[in-house]
């Protein structure tokens, strides 16, 4: 039994380190959209610039939704692996509704430049913006999907070692998409107005 | 221990046909390069002829750290071949440790004296750096286009299509775009190296023909379905060769206005020589404004592209 | 409606030129052929469950070897077609291609031989040799591994589905360069093909390194440290490092390519500020380090070739392991030498020139290892050692000649000319073929039980290096000449035509060798009586593979080996055999859901090819599902208990024992000629021919 154990261990600690190497993989994916944003941002061809679409008070409340979410997910993860069930439930609920509310401003903002006739087709600086800051959304997206899905098999299951990998595995992705976010923030809203 | 098997050692032997093959081809290479055809190593230019310069120090360069290694590799294998039973054979022996630090050290020297000469060589041979000489300098704009190149002399105000005539000793400067075309590369073999003509950059190419003649040039980049027939002719003539060519053109039939800039934008392949009077002196600007500004341009580009379909 | 159910997809999709309906009837004939053969035989269920659901790595490194063999075949017909057309399109004639037709061979080419066929040996020998050097029953994530290979799949799939709708392929070089390949230039499905045939099987690729980083840094036998990890999982752990670090960037620089095309945003356009020279930059950041992924396993496979044909231990392991690591940093930071010529200043060119001059050193270094692993050696001249031998010359010319390319002057004069062409045909026929078909034979007892036949082997090896020179030196020739590359028509006035013939004629002799192998592994399954290897051990080898039966049993190792050296296998044999003690065996189960998700991925991919929005969007739906229900299934293993391994090993005993008084002599000598095949291959033919008659009478 005690053989189990062990492969169930060595299992966890592979599976970990995999997805810390995937998560390198989607950084460089990042950093070439970081790289693209920063050769093409200014190519604006007279239209508008970040500095006359961004809003930083939207930008600012982003961040704030998600640099919270992160700490209840760290607070949600300390539960799971206390095998504390409804505190788990709970804190990562919470962290999917900041999630979701995140996700609600991006899309709010998204909407508000294609009305205003911003859209990625207008210039490269705008392709740049959308798919830059719509990759990451994406990310946000799937990690909510992932989050609802294993809260469920949560509720059905228990807290066993296998949910408990999964968890892990999910607040480090999340936590990896705060990263993102705040490089995001800094680097395509806040230099826009410095 | 099994017994040594006849067929394997005839292919020890065997080994030795491979560096002869080499040799062989290398004199295949030899007897081609006596002949003429060889632009690259036939400059008929300054910048062709220091570019094959240093292709040549290199060559020998690396020739002479290659083939000695060549020649350790294959007689090692050779002399300790199962068969040869006169060849010491050690599993367990030990070479120094020095030998580490040669292995490091002898590459490591043949890449800086090669890496010494290369550094100043691309800083003396930029594209963009003008060339000294005696002959007051003169500049040809070029435009590639879908599939042909329009050349347009600013200080003579004639333009050519898929023709390009140059006086000898002169140092000509070829400031190169395109317009509604592919990267393109513009390349003429026997004058010197190629360089990219793209769509809003003007990328600029210092050549200098020496030697009077017919020079065959091309794009080296593909650029579409007209890639191959984009070839023009580079002529280099003396320097009253070339007035009395100018002002030739200068009788020509047509002007490259803005219609026969039109038409010429349309999509052809194969085109013969073309020769105009006259051009617009904005012509060149325009060119490389129209990717800076709005993009009605493009929308209008990419349907009549859908239509064509 | 008709939009928004079928996209752009109508009745000139359909197959109507002579080469799309050829090849749809040949595509549709091979797989109504498969389909009626398995029928026949009752196969469906065997393959279905243990070939296709199988996440044994031995058997999809098989699977690999299977469809990179197929697509070595078709990347090569299309090189026969290139050679075709250029041998004769001189002057008045224009060949027998258009020039748009000729551009799509030549860039499916490309593409089919470096993704789908370079890759598929290169991760094939990884996943059948690398658990077994390094100990291990299986890879870190056994699923990962499913799904990578049919990842690729589909990839080959996209690459081929062309012929079937569509009808073009892209017709842009192998990179499809912008503005080129953009919404702008390329108005059809071509480059969209390309983008998803090399999205999806990108992907695969990714996952499968990840995979395989895990399992060489997490599952290394007890003992075996780095600094005893046999030279070829060195070589395919720094590929793998490579690959997942370049890889992402070409699934993002085709993400940005296909939002250009598909939603005509302005990454790379010409206007709407969009920068082509970006598109340049990006690709090469992973088209250079591609090369050096392929490459450093054939270091890998190199270096235990020239040890075990030796009979002498690497030498100067280290200095070897660490030339291959510094070849493949150096290699992440060169991609800028293919595009010197794109007006960078000239110290940007001169920086990335000396990067490419320093990274021959790292180089040079692993050659002077072999050197000396020779020393003192007794080698034997088995085939693998020819390719060993053959590579050595080959590589040199590619690389001496890439070394001068990247001394940017004199790249201004070779770039996009047939001296490039040639230059990378050395490296990668020469290096990476090479070093494939080594370790192919090298391996091939341990996969089959059979070794190759040499005679015949020995034959497609001279074809090749004969072949070789004879198409590919020409070809530097006429690079100096001032042939651009991808030409499908010049002037009779150029005087290439000479030359080009030679270059026919020298792909005639290649396709010789190619032939000549396929009759070598038919050869080989004809005298497998003679040619079996039952020891599991038949070149006296040095590293644990060899440890294993030939074929090795499904879970590789019966009882995990301690390593406590390099040559791991090499001292076991020393010190004599011991008892083992057996113990349960955790496998993997079948699954099929690597299966599925591809068959989404492939509609994703077809979807967007097409605009059928609704199929992308339902596929991708689908992933989620089977992604989501693989994920949460928590028993994905089964238990092989200590007694059922005692059985099953008990059993492969006494076949073992069997098999080897059938083997009564082994001598090479009397292997098979191609004209003794013939004749076994015309008797059998007759005698099926006459059984099938007196059957028909009776």
């Amino acid at each position: 039994m005690s053989r189990h154990i062990d492969h169930e261990a060595e299992a966890t600690d592979r599976v970990m380190f995999g997805f810390w190497v995937y998560l390198m993989t989607d950084l460089l994916m990042f950093a070439i959209l970081f790289a693209v944003y920063a050769v093409l941002h200014g190519n604006t061809l007279g239209g508008e610039t970040g500095r006359d679409l961004f809003s930083l008070p939207l930008a600012l409340q982003e961040t704030l939704l998600l640099l919270t979410s992160s700490f209840t997910c760290g607070i949600a993860m300390i539960a799971a692996r206390q095998r504390k069930k409804a505190q788990t439930l709970l804190w990562f609920g919470i962290t999917f509704a900041l999630g979701l509310a995140f996700l609600g401003l991006e899309l709010y903002e998204f909407a508000e430049f294609i009305h205003e006739g911003h859209t990625m087709q207008t210039n490269a600086f705008l392709s740049s913006f959308f798919v830059l800051v719509g990759t990451h959304g994406l990310h946000i997206t799937s990690g909510l999907l992932w989050m609802g899905v294993t809260l469920i098999y949560v509720m059905k299951r228990g807290l066993n070692d296998h949910l408990v990998r999964k968890l892990a595995m999910l607040s480090l992705f999340w936590h990896f998409l705060d990263i993102v976010w705040i490089f995001i923030f800094t680097t395509v809203y806040l230099r826009a107005f410095v | 221990m099994p017994k040594p098997n006849k067929k394997r050692n005839r292919q020890g032997r065997l080994v030795w046909l491979m560096p002869l093959l080499f040799l062989g081809f290398g004199l295949v290479i030899a007897y081609f390069i006596h002949d003429k055809n060889i632009a690259v190593f036939h400059p008929k230019g300054l910048i062709a002829q220091e570019q094959l310069h240093l292709t040549l120090f290199a060559g020998a360069l690396l020739l002479a750290a290659a083939v000695p290694t060549m020649f350790l590799l294959y007689f090692t294998a050779w002399k300790y071949r199962e068969s040869n039973t006169k060849a010491v054979h050690d599993p367990y022996v030990r070479l120094s440790k020095s030998f580490v630090w040669t292995m490091w050290v002898v590459p490591f020297i043949f890449a800086l004296i090669l890496a010494g000469v290369m550094w100043p060589a691309t800083h003396r041979l930029e594209p963009k750096k003008k060339i000294a000489a005696d002959a007051k300098p003169m500049t040809i704009q070029v435009i590639a286009m879908r599939w042909k190149w329009i050349f347009l002399y600013p200080e003579q105000n004639i333009a050519t299509v898929n023709f390009v005539q140059l006086p000898v000793d002169t140092p000509v400067t070829f400031e190169l775009t395109g317009d509604e075309v592919p990267m393109s590369s513009f390349w003429i073999p026997n004058l010197g190296g190629q360089l990219y003509a793209m769509t809003s950059h003007v990328n600029t190419l210092n050549l200098m023909a020496e030697v009077p003649g017919d020079y065959p040039g091309a794009t080296a980049e593909i650029n579409g379905p007209g890639f191959a027939g984009m070839r023009f002719t580079a002529r280099a003539s003396s320097a009253a060769d070339f007035d009395r060519w100018v002002s030739e053109t200068k009788q020509a039939n047509h002007k490259l206005d803005a219609e026969s800039y039109a038409n010429l934008l349309k999509p052809s392949e194969s085109n013969p020589a073309a020769y105009y009077s006259a051009y617009d002196t904005d012509l060149y600007g325009k060119v490389i404004m129209k990717y800076m500004g709005s993009h009605a341009a493009h929308d209008n580009q990419i349907e009549t592209n859908h239509e064509q379909h | 409606m008709r939009e928004f159910l079928l996209g752009k997809l109508d009745g000139h999709a359909l197959p109507h030129e002579w080469f799309t309906i050829a090849g749809s009837i040949a595509f549709i004939a091979m797989m109504l052929a498969t389909i009626l053969v398995i029928t026949r035989l009752k196969k469906w269920k065997w393959l279905w469950s243990e070939w296709l659901t199988s996440v044994d790595p031995k058997k999809i490194g098989i699977m690999y070897f299977i469809a990179g063999g197929f697509m070595l075949a078709r990347g090569g017909l299309d090189a026969v077609m290139i050679w075709l057309q250029q041998a004769f399109s001189s002057g008045d004639s224009h060949g027998y291609l258009s020039a748009d037709h000729f551009q799509q061979v030549f860039t499916a080419h490309g593409n089919i031989m470096v993704f789908f066929v370079a890759m598929a040996f290169i991760f094939g020998l990884i996943n059948y040799i690398v658990p077994l050097q390094i100990g291990a029953r299986d890879l870190a994530s056994p699923f990962l591994n499913t799904l990578g290979f049919w990842l690729y799949i589909a990839g080959v799939v996209m690459v081929n589905m062309f012929f079937l709708l569509g009808g073009e392929y892209a017709a842009t070089g192998w990179l499809a360069v912008a503005p080129l390949s953009g919404p702008e230039f390329s108005t059809g499905v071509g480059v969209d093909y390309w983008i998803w045939s090399l999205q999806i099987s990108g992907i695969g690729t990714t996952l499968g390194a990840i995979n395989f980083i895990m399992t060489i840094l997490r599952m290394r036998a007890p003992g075996m440290s780095l600094w005893k990890m046999p030279p070829f999982t060195w070589g395919s752990l720094c590929s793998m490092v490579m690959a997942v670090t370049v890889f992402p960037l070409l699934t993002a620089t085709l993400f940005l390519m296909f939002f250009d095309r598909y939603f005509g945003t302005h990454f790379f356009t010409t206007t709407g500020g969009g920068d082509p020279m970006m598109y340049t930059n990006l690709i090469w950041m992973w088209g250079h380090p591609e090369v050096y992924i392929l490459m450093l396993p054939a270091f890998g496979v190199f270096t235990e070739v020239v040890s075990t044909f030796s009979r002498k231990a690497v030498a100067f392991y280290k200095t070897n392991v660490i030339g291959m690591i510094g070849v493949s940093s150096f290699a992440l930071s060169v991609w800028l030498h293919h595009f010197f010529t794109m007006g960078a200043s000239a110290n940007v060119n001169a920086f990335f020139g000396v990067m490419t001059i320093f990274i021959a050193i790292p180089t040079a270094v692993v050659f002077f290892t072999w050197i000396a692993t020779m020393y003192k050696g007794r080698i034997k001249f088995d085939t693998p050692m020819l390719w060993f031998l053959g590579f050595v010359a080959i590589f040199t010319i590619g690389g001496l000649s890439g070394v001068i390319l990247g001394i940017p002057p004199a790249d201004f004069q070779l770039h996009n000319s047939l001296f490039l062409v040639a230059h990378f045909h050395s490296n990668v026929i020469g290096g990476v073929l090479f070093g494939i078909f080594c370790g192919i034979t090298y391996w091939f007892p341990k996969f089959t039980g059979i070794k190759l036949n040499e005679r015949i082997g020995r034959q497609a090896f001279w074809c090749w290096v004969i072949g070789f020179c004879m198409s590919f030196i020409p070809m530097y020739i006429l690079g100096l000449m001032g042939a651009p590359r991808r030409l499908d028509h010049y002037d009779a006035s150029t005087g290439w035509q000479p030359l080009f013939v030679m270059m026919l004629i020298g792909g005639i002799i290649i396709a010789i060798g190619l032939a000549l192998q396929i009759a070598q592994i038919i050869a080989s399954f004809i005298q497998k009586n003679r040619l079996r290897d039952a020891t599991g051990d038949p070149w006296d080898g040095r590293t644990l593979e060899w440890s294993v039966a030939s074929p090795p049993p499904f879970y590789n190792f019966t009882v995990i080996p301690k390593v406590n050296s390099r040559d791991a296998f090499w001292d076991m044999k020393q010190a004599g055999d011991h008892k083992p003690e057996y113990e349960d065996i955790h496998i993997p189960k079948n699954t099929a859901a690597g299966i599925y998700i591809s068959i989404f991925a492939f509609f994703i991919g077809f979807g967007f090819v097409w605009h059928i929005n609704w199929l992308a969007v339902v596929s991708f739906i689908g992933i989620l599902i089977v992604f989501i229900v693989r994920a949460f299934d928590e028993h994905p293993e089964y238990t092989l208990t200590a007694s059922e391994v005692k059985e099953l090993e008990a059993a492969r005993t006494k076949q073992a024992k069997a098999e080897r008084r059938h083997n009564p002599t082994n001598d090479r000598d009397e292997d098979m000629g191609l004209w003794e095949l013939i004749k076994v291959i015309v008797t059998f033919g007759f005698g099926l021919a006459r059984k099938t008659l007196t059957r028909g009478k009776a």
